[in-house]
């Protein structure tokens, strides 16, 4: 049932296959009765990069809270409408955790868990049951290298992970994302406190990384959603004002006028 | 396997019934999630069983025996009389009472001085050193207290005020006072310290002397915080055992001055629980006075509770 | 500009005055304690030794040492732990981890308040209504040792919540983000990370039962016995009521035997908690975030 290397039923997308991996439909998010969110409704196909822009507070962290479901444990917040993640409704998921394992976070703030480097990324391999050194071995090597962290902390793999560069968190996250070997991987923000060389570098590797994985890419900087989205979408207090293909909005082929404002920067 | 998806489009719904499925760590999650939940209300079920085997064992008692007002106005408590006993619990009261009181004169001033020295005055190192050593000062065992009460208290009281006892309610006042006293300081201080440093900040750019801000912004501010460690303490007081047990002098009696000998509600337990037949009307009698030093408590945390509640909602 | 000088002079000297009297009263809190502790090292002292420690009460208690006590004193309290530590754990969980803001919450909350609040003798009440009669474990270990577990619960479960609050929020975030499950993140991230303060609330309740006399006057510990305790279900000697013992009880007692014993037992109690405290101050300045 485990595998050790990264490759287990349903986890890579063919690029081009075009099967929806994320599907919203009306979805409304409140925290205590207070509306974050309200009415979305997009798909993400599978292989692309799907960007969201938006001012802050305009519900993009709550959007990707609501696909891997933490409002589970959250008394606050409520989710309404319907979420189809890989075709199957999340409330409708009966291992909820099978469900994150198949998505991959990266939150705006690194979190290096106060575990070494190593055991940061083989956490999740051991969550589902790898135990072989030796497999264990390949998966953290593997994903630091695809991560472009492994150069630089190949020979301090025991030191502890929350103790790295605020740059080089940032992209032990992302290896830990990767070593979850997910469907989805969502990114929140990543950029917000890292320097710009470690955002060019980890801009790379998404690069890389979109001919396996589908990607949600929530960003502040609208110049980082032309360089690497596909399609993207603009969130403004709670809406979903536009949906388009990158390269359109920003060429000035936008339905709502906020959108164009938002991008030109006159607002935001 | 990516290769079959795509000539099989039908697999996406096959294989996600393969990702999703319940695994042994999920059925474990929710074992271990029962057990965690029945320790989080052992609490609950714990002071339910305080009251009802305490109300269990003295519930014959309180129904053949007990009168409530003989309880409350009588102070004959002669429980071993065999011709007549009487279970009049007034002298007790005001034992405990007394002592309580006492004590509080002692602990109040001296814990809300403390608190405020450590929590506002002193810096640094020296307030780091005070909070430990306040910290230590309140972990000394009740039955050393009492200890110190029978023997060093004892001698210096007699001595000092020629009188002829020197165990009676103001050496277990004292003694219960300086018990009292740490744990009062440190709930004090943490109300002290749960006033925010804008308050202090706005009220010393305003040109106030450290003293003005505190007497008029964190005295105020705290004020419910301050009440509900002065309710603490009188609770501690209250249900104090080994000290009161061997300090009071442990004479039934209504009090005429300081430097009478009295008796507690719980060292009347501590003392005769022992010398009673299980199930006699002594042992029953025992039972209810601890009904009743358990209800008295329980209105004191809750009250403690609601008012610190009440900083809460601020 | 200066006209205010003179009321400023005023205040700072108020505020000096105010400063003084509070320090003097913080140190007329301490001060006494601190002699009383002097006078109990210099009139118990002497009688600390080999034979003080290790050997059994001789002449009625009059003579000899206090070894039954002190053994009974570790068993009571050992026994205690196993029972109270595991379930204050999870008690701390439900509370940290779990608990929503909610009615339940909150009288756990006060239940736990009230837990430590309830006077000892009524806790001893309970001890001799629940496990010595009820459940008929007779007057034994295990009867007192379940009654100072109840007691001290509150103890082990702030301690515990404290430090499990004190684990940043993001960890678990990111923790169940991979798919790890409430009970995997707890116990490969929450726990790890807490342990140490959950050891410090461990010995603090350590400290706090081995005091205890009220509590196992009439659950399981007897003023006297010629033997030590074969299993859980014999009653014991303990150290705390040893001292209220022989200072109240028996007649022809050498005055400096009871200082020796209080020595002993304050002497237990604090290097407990200073060891805890020092603990807690040693880890303060070693986080790992």
């Amino acid at each position: 049932m485990v595998e050790p290397a990264v490759n287990t039923p349903g986890a890579q997308a063919a690029s081009g296959n075009g099967r929806n991996v994320v599907e919203i439909k009306n979805l409304s998010i409140s925290y205590s009765g207070q509306t974050a969110l309200e009415g979305v409704n997009l798909t993400v196909r599978e292989g692309e990069i799907f960007g969201i822009i938006g001012p802050a507070g305009s519900g993009k962290t709550s959007f990707l809270k609501a696909i891997n479901r933490m409002d589970l444990f959250s008394t606050a917040m409520e989710v309404k409408g319907g979420i189809r993640f890989l075709g199957r409704d999340v409330k409708d998921w009966r291992n909820v955790y099978a469900l994150r394992s198949r998505v991959g976070v990266v939150f705006p703030l690194p979190v290096g868990l106060p575990l070494s480097v190593y055991d940061n990324v083989a956490l999740a391999p051991r969550l589902r049951g790898v135990k072989k050194k030796a497999d264990l071995d390949i998966i953290v090597e593997r994903c630091l290298q695809r991560a472009a962290l492994w150069d630089e902390v190949k020979d301090r793999l025991d030191s502890l992970g929350s103790l790295l560069s605020g740059g080089q968190q940032q992209r032990l996250t992302i290896a830990r994302s990767l070593s979850q070997d997910p469907d989805l991987l969502m990114l929140d923000e990543f950029s917000i406190a890292v320097d710009p060389v470690t955002t060019m570098r980890i801009e790379d590797v998404l690069k890389e990384l979109r001919k396996e994985i589908t990607i949600i890419l929530v960003t502040n900087l609208v110049q980082q959603a032309r360089r690497l989205a596909d399609r993207t979408a603009f969130f403004l207090n709670g809406e979903c004002v536009e949906i388009g293909e990158t390269e359109a909005l920003f060429t000035g082929t936008v339905k709502d006028q906020r959108t164009l404002d938002y991008i030109e920067g006159r607002f935001g | 396997m990516a290769d079959q998806k795509q000539e099989q489009p039908m697999q996406a719904a096959t294989s996600i019934d393969a990702i999703d499925k319940r695994n042994l760590d999920w059925f474990l999650d929710k074992g271990v999630q029962v057990l965690i939940f029945i320790g989080g209300i052992s609490a609950i079920i714990f002071v339910l069983g305080i009251f009802v085997f305490i109300t269990k064992e003295g519930f014959d008692f309180v129904l053949s025996r007990f009168d409530l007002a003989e309880f409350f106005t009588s102070p004959n408590w002669r429980p071993t009389s065999s011709a007549n006993p009487t279970y009049g619990a007034l002298a007790l009261i005001v034992g405990t009472a007394s002592v309580t009181g006492t004590a509080m004169i002692v602990a109040i001033p001296f814990s809300l001085g403390a608190a405020i020295y450590i929590g506002e005055f002193a810096t640094g190192k020296t307030r780091e050193a005070l909070k430990i050593l306040v910290e230590l000062l309140a972990a000394i065992p009740s039955v050393v207290w009492g200890f110190i009460g029978l023997s060093i208290m004892n001698a210096l009281i007699i001595d000092l005020f020629n009188v002829p006892i020197g165990l009676n309610i103001f050496n277990a006042g004292v003694i219960l006072g300086l018990m009292a006293a740490p744990i009062m300081t440190t709930i004090a201080e943490d109300a002290l310290k749960a006033v925010p440093d804008e308050y202090r900040a706005a009220a010393e750019a305003m040109g106030a002397t450290r003293w003005q801000v505190i007497r008029k912004v964190v005295l105020p501010a705290a004020k419910n915080g301050l009440v509900a460690a002065v309710l603490l303490g009188v609770g501690r007081g209250f249900g104090e055992t080994m000290a009161v047990l061997m300090a009071t002098g442990h004479s039934v009696q209504i009090p005429d001055s300081i430097f009478d000998s009295v008796r507690a509600l719980t060292a009347t337990i501590a003392a005769e629980l022992g010398e009673t037949a299980v199930g006699s009307d002594h042992y029953g009698a025992l039972f209810t006075l601890g009904i009743f030093l358990f209800i008295v408590t329980f209105l004191i945390n809750l009250t403690a509770d609601l008012v610190v509640r009440g900083i809460k909602k601020k | 500009m200066f006209v205010a000088t003179d009321l400023n002079r005023q205040n700072d000297k108020i505020q000096q005055r105010w400063r003084i009297l509070f320090m003097v009263m913080t140190l007329l809190l301490i001060l006494p304690v601190l002699i009383i502790l002097l006078l109990l090292i210099i009139r118990g002292g002497p009688m600390i030794s080999w034979t003080f420690l290790f050997e059994f009460p001789e002449q009625g208690m009059t003579a000899g040492g206090i070894f039954p006590a002190l053994l009974g004193t570790i068993f009571l309290v050992s026994v205690a732990l196993i029972a109270s530590v595991p379930l204050g754990i999870a008690a701390a969980l439900y509370l940290s981890e779990y608990a929503g803001d909610n009615w339940l919450t909150r009288v756990i909350n006060l239940a736990i308040i009230n837990l430590a609040g309830v006077p000892s003798i009524v806790h001893a009440l309970f001890g001799v209504g629940a496990f010595v009669i009820f459940f008929g474990f007779g007057t034994s270990i295990l009867a007192a040792s379940l009654t100072l577990a109840i007691m001290t619960l509150p103890v082990v479960i702030v301690a515990t919540k404290e430090s499990l609050q004190a684990v940043p929020q993001a960890f678990r975030e990111a923790c169940w983000s991979m798919g790890a499950t409430r009970w995997q993140t707890i116990r490969r991230i929450v726990i790890p990370n807490a342990v140490s303060g959950i050891l410090t609330g461990i010995i603090l309740e350590v400290s706090r039962t081995a005091g205890e006399t009220a509590p196992i006057m009439f659950t399981g510990a007897a003023f006297f016995l010629p033997f030590l305790p074969e299993s859980v279900f014999d009653s014991t000697m303990a150290l705390s009521l040893h001292l209220y013992v022989i200072s109240t009880q028996v007649p022809g007692v050498p005055e400096a035997l009871p200082y020796g014993v209080a020595l002993l037992l304050i002497a237990i109690v604090l290097v407990m908690n200073a060891i805890s405290i020092a603990f807690r101050v040693y880890l303060r300045g070693k986080k790992k975030w």
